[in-house]
């Protein structure tokens, strides 16, 4: 796993957005996998309404689960629990907050008119921080 | 020396006891008006619970007692002469007199109160038992603590009976408004009809009729309207009595004749008549040692009342006022809990529980202190949660039946070397009588020794067991709410599943049901068990491992439909592994129209209940465990608990369901059936202990009910049956659940009874709502597409994951 997460983002204007899925089709709280481009994204919709887009591959057990772990903070920090084994991961910056070595791919994502969108382009490439 | 007593009480039986108990030389002579030797009078209820004599409430008889003379009265005092006149015409010289006179009920002078009846002796009892023959109603005037003791034994005479309290609210001088409102909830719930704040006008030859004009059926009155000193005696002979009566004592129980003692409820100690049974025996204990020379005092008392109410639980401690209070309440729950604090907030002052007394035992002894937590996290105590134990002071009473301090306690631990309850018990008598100080004592244990952190994670500074009873005291239904209130951040994969377990177990309905399902692991999220590459195993339950034939080939045609892996599993099931997400309700959509429902393999909650084939077809077995294992299996399924509980049933002392390995085992035995609790497979081995012996079926239901509402309220996330029964001692574990020490086995069964009422099957709910159905997606933009990463070979004839690096482009 080689991630740059804090690598600077490309200006907004420079990206592509896809349309993913309606905002309302994300509980609060809970994860959904989208397949994007032949890519498996998990969306999570926190319980302040932000949406945030990771990558859905659990880098521990090589299976496509993260969209159904557990959603929480860690501190302040948004994250999600991989369903397999519970590592901890950051929301924002796909770091696994208990093995730093490990992350996820992290895509820009935004909410526009009530659809989920995200940046395809830049996926796994580029963390949204 | 020669003494005399007058009355023949609890107070004077004490007197007594001390007195020879200490050696005493002189005579006692002990007149007691009743036809009987005194007797538990807090007991006198239950003389009503057997056919007539066959409840024996008679004290110990005392040797080396001088004369007692019993159904003769003392009718004057001749001080100046030293002796005593009886009814009967005896003269009764004296160097010492004790009156212990107790108290008379107050009969309020309304006409007709003739026919009513009073509640005080045997004899009281026994006309009320009379004139119950065949009548149909009944009403008593008070709904005070005897008030409502007696409206209760009424009920069980069989009469529909009322209650007439003038106050505004029922048990005034324990409780206050709030309180009474929840308790009227609990009294009414039991079937008696409340009247509040409205007086008695007359009582008619087969009604009572109120100040209000309101007319009540009544064959039998009874009045318990108060009780007042029994101070004639001294009036006449012209002793100091209280403006409102009582005889005026000194510390030494002395009253303004030296020669002559007053103890019990007809004494006025420091300004005050004590109505309870416990300060009248240290009255009956500081005379009696006055008397021998000694130097002691009675300094007034504790008058907490905790009392088993028609089984509602109600206790005050303490001063019921204070510049500050806090108030907690839940009208639906029954709860209600109110703190007193001084006015910076710093001290205790009193407290009031109605419908849930826990917190009573451990805030009894710190009352007049400093706190040692916020007065909410207090009354929350349960099972220790503000409180250690560790923070009592030395001093601080621990077991006020036995007058056991915090140090003492201590002592025992550290120079005795006691490691339980069993054992500070057997060293210091703490938790010996009305044992409502043993969760204290446990928790001093524990904090004597290893001191483990009990916050749950970072979002709790509680442990489950504390989390258990904020819930449910509060009545809170979401975690956003718990966590607002009682924690901090979002949660984590730590917290919410154990409280929307806890959720679960307080009846929150289907646990997918809006802000709960955004709680549950990935398990209880999808309803089944998640397999190394992402996909699900489906376990139907089959109770009891009894399955017929139809039903085995709905098995395999459905796993044969979906491709599925089947295997045998330990828990004498079937179960089917590698399902897609979207596949899971179009395989329980085939399941439940054939019968199935969840076996919850995904659950922290019952698993299986293993049988042998027992008494119906094995040639040793002695009774029917298939058929007990089912209604077992039947009854708690679907019960969420702090981790999972696995049960068998063996048909005879062979043993071939390994029920001894089970959180809940039973074998059969000629009589009935034995019940084994606590044991475990997996990690840590550990054979069940016998918990019961022979009993019957229906015994057997209500011991398992209790045990597993009480772990399900008390033990840690993740602990097991094993750990937690030995965290807590069997001896403790009976005592509770048996015995019924703590007063909440009728809590613990009402809560199964609301969990077996309250059962459906999780899966037919989920695949009959479309809201529920949403979450069984592959993908939310591309729902029907199978989620390319998920691939299977060929072993043995069946599928097997095959986990594929996907590279990342
Ligand atoms: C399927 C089964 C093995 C089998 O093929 O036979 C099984 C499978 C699993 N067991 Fe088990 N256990 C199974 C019987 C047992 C038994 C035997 C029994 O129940 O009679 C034991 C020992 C008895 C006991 O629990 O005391 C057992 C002790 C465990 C443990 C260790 C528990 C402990 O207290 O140490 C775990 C781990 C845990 O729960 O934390 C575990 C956990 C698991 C999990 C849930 C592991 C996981 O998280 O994925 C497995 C998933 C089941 C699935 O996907 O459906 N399983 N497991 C058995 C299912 C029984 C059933 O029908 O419900
Ligand atoms: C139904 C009921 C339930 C109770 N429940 C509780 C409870 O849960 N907890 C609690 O702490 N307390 C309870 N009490 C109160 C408790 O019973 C009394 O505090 C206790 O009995 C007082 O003891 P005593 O010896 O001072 O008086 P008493 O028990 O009243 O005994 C006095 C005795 O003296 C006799 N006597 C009176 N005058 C004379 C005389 N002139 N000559 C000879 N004999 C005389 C009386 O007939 C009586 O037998 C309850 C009482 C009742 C009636
Ligand atoms: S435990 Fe006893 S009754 Fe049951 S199968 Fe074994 S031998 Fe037969
Ligand atoms: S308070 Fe300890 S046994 Fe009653």
């Amino acid at each position: 796993m080689t991630l740059a997460p804090h690598a600077p983002a490309p200006p907004a204007a420079a990206r592509t957005w896809t349309r993913v899925c309606a905002y309302a089709d994300l509980l609060p709280e809970r994860g959904a996998a989208a397949l994007v481009l032949g890519r498996q994204i998990a969306l999570f919709r926190t319980f302040d309404g932000e949406v945030f887009a990771v990558g859905n591959r659990d880098p521990f057990s090589g299976a496509y689960v993260m969209s159904r772990g557990i959603v929480g903070s860690r501190g302040a920090e948004p994250v999600v629990a991989a369903p397999m084994h519970k590592q901890v991961f950051s929301l924002v910056t796909g770091v696994c907050l208990d093995d730093p070595m490990a992350a996820l791919p992290v895509y820009p994502v935004r909410v526009a008119g009530g659809v989920v969108e995200i940046d395809i382009a830049t996926a796994g490439e580029v963390s949204a921080a | 020396m020669k003494i005399v007593v007058a009355g023949y009480g609890p107070a004077a039986h004490r007197f007594a006891d001390t007195l020879t108990g200490r050696g005493f030389a002189g005579t006692l002579t002990v007149i007691g008006e009743e036809p009987r030797h005194a007797y538990d009078r807090v007991a006198l209820t239950s003389h009503l619970s057997g056919p007539p004599g066959t409840v024996d409430l008679t004290y110990p008889e005392i040797t080396g007692i001088g004369a007692i003379r019993l159904g003769d009265r003392v009718t004057a005092i001749d001080r100046a002469g030293r002796a005593v006149t009886t009814a009967a015409g005896h003269r009764e010289p004296y160097d010492v007199l004790v009156l212990a006179t107790g108290s008379a009920p107050f009969v309020p002078p309304v006409p007709g109160a003739g026919r009513a009846f009073v509640y005080r002796t045997i004899d009281d009892l026994d006309a009320i038992r009379a004139a119950s023959a065949g009548a149909t109603s009944g009403v008593v005037i008070g709904g005070g603590l005897l008030g409502l003791e007696a409206a209760d034994a009424l009920r069980g005479l069989g009469l529909a009976t009322h209650v007439v309290e003038m106050a505004g609210w029922l048990m005034p001088r324990q409780v206050d408004e709030g309180g009474g409102a929840v308790l009227r909830g609990h009294i009414e719930r039991l079937g008696l009809t409340v009247h509040t704040g409205v007086g008695l006008d007359r009582i008619e030859d087969d009604r009572v009729v109120l100040a209000d004009g309101t007319e009540i059926p009544a064959d039998v009155v009874v009045f318990s309207a108060g009780v007042r000193p029994r101070d004639e005696l001294a009036r006449e002979c012209g002793l100091a009595v209280g403006p409102r009566g009582g005889v005026v004592v000194d510390e030494g129980m002395r009253t303004s004749d030296p020669a002559i003692y007053a103890i019990g409820e007809c004494a006025l100690a420091g300004g005050a008549v004590y109505g309870l049974v416990a300060p009248c025996f240290t009255m009956a204990e500081v005379a009696a040692r006055r008397v021998l020379g000694e130097d002691v005092a009675f300094t007034g008392a504790d008058t907490s009342t905790k009392l088993k109410l028609l089984g509602v639980d109600v206790a005050s401690f303490g001063r019921l006022s204070g510049a500050l209070d806090v108030t907690y309440m839940d009208p639906v729950g029954g709860v209600y809990k109110k703190l007193f604090v001084s006015d910076d907030a710093r001290t205790l002052l009193g407290g009031i529980c109605v419908g849930d007394a826990t917190p009573y035992t451990m805030l009894r002894p710190l009352v007049g202190r400093e706190l040692t937590a916020s007065p909410s996290d207090l009354l929350f105590a349960g099972a220790g949660a503000a409180m250690t134990g560790a923070d009592f002071p030395d001093d601080a009473q621990v077991c006020s039946c036995n007058n056991v301090t915090r140090g003492e306690i201590g002592k025992a631990v550290s120079d005795l070397g006691v490691t339980d309850v069993a054992g500070v018990k057997k060293c210091t008598r703490a938790g010996t009588s009305c044992g409502s100080c043993v969760p204290t004592l446990a928790a001093i244990l524990a904090a004597e020794g290893v001191t483990l952190s009990k916050a749950l994670c970072e979002h709790f500074d509680h442990s489950r067991p504390e989390l258990f009873d904020i819930v449910r005291v509060r009545g809170i239904t979401t975690f956003s709410q718990l966590i607002a209130e009682h924690g901090r951040g979002r949660g984590c994969d730590i917290c919410k599943p154990v409280i929307a377990s806890i959720l679960a177990s307080l009846g929150g309905g289907h646990v997918l049901e809006g802000e709960q399902a955004a709680l549950q692991d990935t398990n209880d999220h999808f309803l089944a068990n998640i397999q190394k590459n992402g996909t699900y195993s489906v376990v139907p339950r089959i109770p009891g491992g009894e399955i017929t034939p139809e039903k085995l080939i709905v098995i395999g045609e459905v796993a044969r439909d979906f491709g599925l892996y089947t295997k045998i599993t330990g828990g004498q099931r079937i179960d089917l592994f590698g399902a897609r997400v979207e596949q899971l309700p179009k395989i329980w959509r085939r399941l439940v129209d054939a019968g199935f429902e969840s076996g919850h393999a995904y659950g922290k909650a019952l698993r299986t209940v293993k049988s042998c084939v027992g008494s119906t077809w094995c040639r040793y077995g002695v009774q029917d465990s298939v058929g007990m294992a089912i209604a077992l299996e039947l009854r708690y399924r679907g019960l969420r608990s702090p981790h999972k509980i696995k049960s068998a049933v063996s048909g005879c002392a062979r043993e071939c369901a390994e029920a001894r390995s089970k959180d809940f085992g039973i074998i059969a035995t000629d009589n009935g059936w034995n019940l084994y609790v606590g044991g475990n497979g997996g990690f840590k081995p550990r054979h069940a202990d016998l918990l019961a012996s022979d009993l019957s079926d229906e015994a057997l239901v209500r011991t398992i009910d209790r045990f597993l509402m009480f772990y399900i309220r008390t033990a840690d996330r993740l602990q097991r049956t094993a750990a937690w029964v030995e965290g807590i001692g069997l001896d403790y574990l009976r005592e509770v659940i048996i015995d019924d020490s703590l007063g909440i086995c009728a809590d613990l069964d009402e809560a199964m009874a609301r969990h077996v009422e309250g059962y459906f099957d999780e899966w037919r709910a989920t695949i009959d709502d479309p809201d529920k159905m949403r979450r069984f997606v592959s993908f939310v933009n591309a729902p029907d597409v199978p989620d390319p990463s998920i691939v299977f070979e060929t072993e043995r004839d069946q599928i097997k994951p095959v986990l594929v690096e996907v590279s990342r482009s």
